[in-house]
């Protein structure tokens, strides 16, 4: 399968050399020539640059950024400084005594929602791929439905969920138990919590359905025949071969769910201890012109991401990129999609 | 353990059912909530009755800037989505089709910035704005929503371009066009489809966009659409108005559900393609 789509991939040097017949060298995609080079230079410059300025640029300044204080007052003129005092490295000092407590508890926030979260819809999205799967006649229904919550913005989802959670609403009527959701305490956290999974888990049972889908039949025929029960076929077969979509769903969702911002901001609202994330902490910051706190908890928010993203490709072999122009292992997990999946 | 075929169908059909009432229903109660009277919003009955507009017409009303909101959002998310397709495609091109070093780490490095947590980005370009005067300003939103569009865009076509049989170009090359002319007359005709699911993906994103808008505005005539509604206010200050809250909701989420509807084979295959490898 992987020579017929893609006809033979380059030689590496030594061996190109070797055979420079005309017919094998017809067939072969351009190869990295000066020119090849210049081109791919020429098309890949406008993103990286552009890339280079709204996020590489940005960055920097926010490390830097994390090294000054906030205005005060200048004791001589009563007038707030026009500049902002280096600190170095106070900011980041800082969340080690007294005043990090709030730092340390958006920390803990961000986390335990982020692992309540992915694993929920993890678990969820897995039973709706297996229900999707099976299902033929009606399928054009559930995928749409099922991308509505993915379609809803963020901030919709937070006003709706608010709605519901209303002290008057419809999850008090139903559970018949008076709940005052959208206040501070564990519950609020729950909210969040249900909202979050409601919106996210249609979207990792998508991509896991994808996954599915690549899966041959005769392999669960030939499972079939040789005795191994659902459960058997389940763990033997369905999970190592869907491991790789599955990975990169809930890389995906963990990497998202640990900048969580719109949801908690909206169905709890700003600095609420309860639900406080990172991402909240530095754009609360921020707002209020404290700079130097906000790119230092900026910083740390994004050497947590990349921690996580880092421990998911190395530990768990996440395989995000997808082509490397060398391994036809690779190259078969690329699904045939759109007749795999449209079908 | 084999179950009757009977009992297996009815299984499904349960499991199928369940599947759409989650995702259904708590978008069916924003939209039956937003058609109630003001004066029945806490009714729980699953229908409104009686059924008004009243709502929508609370929505619509000048004091709210809701049109405003919205084409705001249209402004934002469509200028955006148009940038970041146009460099998209280059570069998915040459990610899909050129071999050069690198290439691997190029890639690498572009989807790595669509998982960067956008307050990092935000607080800074904030800051630069201020000094610029650019707060309250489209570019305020467009540029760093171009941090999450375009490597989602590059990705997305990345995937399509790869699935476009090499021989196409290939012999259109063999027949005398440039790699530029056959670029031109043949991948993008053929990844056209390609092209538009990107476009509606990358479009969804940059109009579900919250905290770079949040953050960049503070005129209530240049907020976008999901920032405006989070900020809606009743008649009187005390009073939450849940309905037209809800009727907001409906009608920001309303033109994306259309889309859904009409495209969603394709929103499925590209979004499984920047995902599903």
């Amino acid at each position: 399968m992987a020579e017929t789509q893609t006809p033979a991939r380059p030689a590496p040097p030594a061996a190109r050399s070797e055979r420079p017949t005309a017919p094998a060298r017809r067939r072969r995609p351009p190869r990295a020539t000066a020119g090849t080079a210049r081109l791919a230079a020429l098309l890949v410059s406008p993103t990286l640059l552009v890339l280079g300025v709204v996020v590489l640029y940005p960055t920097i300044v926010a490390l830097q950024q994390s090294l000054y204080g906030t205005r005060r007052l200048d004791p001589k003129t009563g007038f707030v400084e026009d500049s902002e005092p280096f600190v170095g490295l106070q900011n980041f000092a800082a969340i080690f005594d007294e005043a990090g407590s709030r730092f340390w508890n958006a920390f803990w926030n961000t986390t335990f929602l982020t692992v309540t979260t992915v694993l929920l819809e993890t678990l969820i999205g897995v039973a709706m791929a297996l229900i999707m799967h099976r299902a033929f006649r009606g399928r054009a229904l559930v995928r749409a439905s099922i991308l509505i919550p993915w379609a809803i913005p963020t901030a919709v989802t937070g006003l709706l969920w608010r709605w519901i959670f209303h002290s008057d609403g419809i999850a008090n009527a139903l559970i018949g138990h008076q709940v005052l959701w959208t206040t501070e305490g564990f519950h609020a956290k729950v909210a969040v919590i249900v909202a979050d999974v409601w919106k996210t888990a249609p979207f990792v049972g998508l991509l896991v359905l994808a996954g599915l889908q690549v899966i041959p039949d005769e392999v669960y025929e030939a499972a079939r025949i040789d005795g191994a029960g659902v459960l058997r076929r389940f763990r033997h077969i369905t999970l190592p071969l869907v491991k790789p979509a599955l990975l990169v769903a809930v890389l995906f969702r963990t990497l998202d769910a640990l900048r969580m911002f719109d949801l908690p901001y909206i169905l709890i609202g700003a600095q609420k201890t309860s639900v406080e994330t990172l991402s909240m902490l530095a754009q609360d910051q921020a707002a209020n012109v404290r700079f130097g706190p906000a790119s230092a908890y900026a910083v740390l928010l994004f050497v947590y991401v990349f921690l996580i993203a880092l421990a998911f490709v190395r530990l768990l072999g996440a395989d995000i990129v997808g082509d490397d122009g060398k391994s036809a292992r690779r190259r078969r997990r690329l699904p045939r999609r759109p007749q795999g999946v449209a079908a | 353990m084999t179950l009757p075929a009977s009992l297996r169908k009815c299984l499904l059909f349960l499991g199928v059912a369940a599947v759409v009432a989650y995702c259904l229903a708590p978008f069916g109660w924003m939209l039956v909530s937003s058609l109630r009277r003001t004066s029945d919003i806490f009714d729980n009955s699953p229908l409104p009755s009686p059924p008004s507009l009243e709502n929508y017409r609370a929505v619509f009303d000048p004091s709210q800037a809701f049109t405003r909101a919205l084409l705001n959002s249209l402004v934002v998310a469509g200028v955006t989505t148009c940038l970041a397709l146009l460099l998209a495609t280059f570069t998915a091109y040459a990610m899909a089709r050129l071999e050069f070093r690198l290439k691997r780490l190029v890639l690498t490095l572009i989807i790595a910035t669509s998982m960067f947590p956008v307050v990092s980005i935000a607080v800074p370009l904030l800051k630069l704005f201020v000094g610029l005067g650019w707060i309250n300003t489209y570019q305020a939103m467009i540029v760093p929503s171009m941090s999450f569009t375009l490597p989602l865009a590059v990705w997305n076509l990345t995937a399509f371009f790869r699935q476009l049989p090499d021989d196409l170009e290939q012999a259109a090359m063999v027949d005398g066009c440039t790699r530029g002319q056959a670029f031109r007359r043949v991948i993008v005709p053929l990844a056209a489809p390609g092209l538009f699911t990107t476009a509606i993906i990358t479009f969804i994103a940059a109009w579900n966009e919250f905290l770079i808008a949040l953050s960049m505005t503070n005129k209530p005539e240049m907020q976008t659409a999901p920032v405006a509604i989070s900020k809606f206010s009743g008649a009187t200050r005390f009073e939450t108005p849940f309905g037209s809250q809800m009727a907001a909701g409906v009608l920001v989420t309303v033109p994306l559900v259309i889309v859904v509807l009409l495209f969603q084979r394709r929103i499925v295959a590209g979004l499984t393609a920047g995902a599903a490898k």
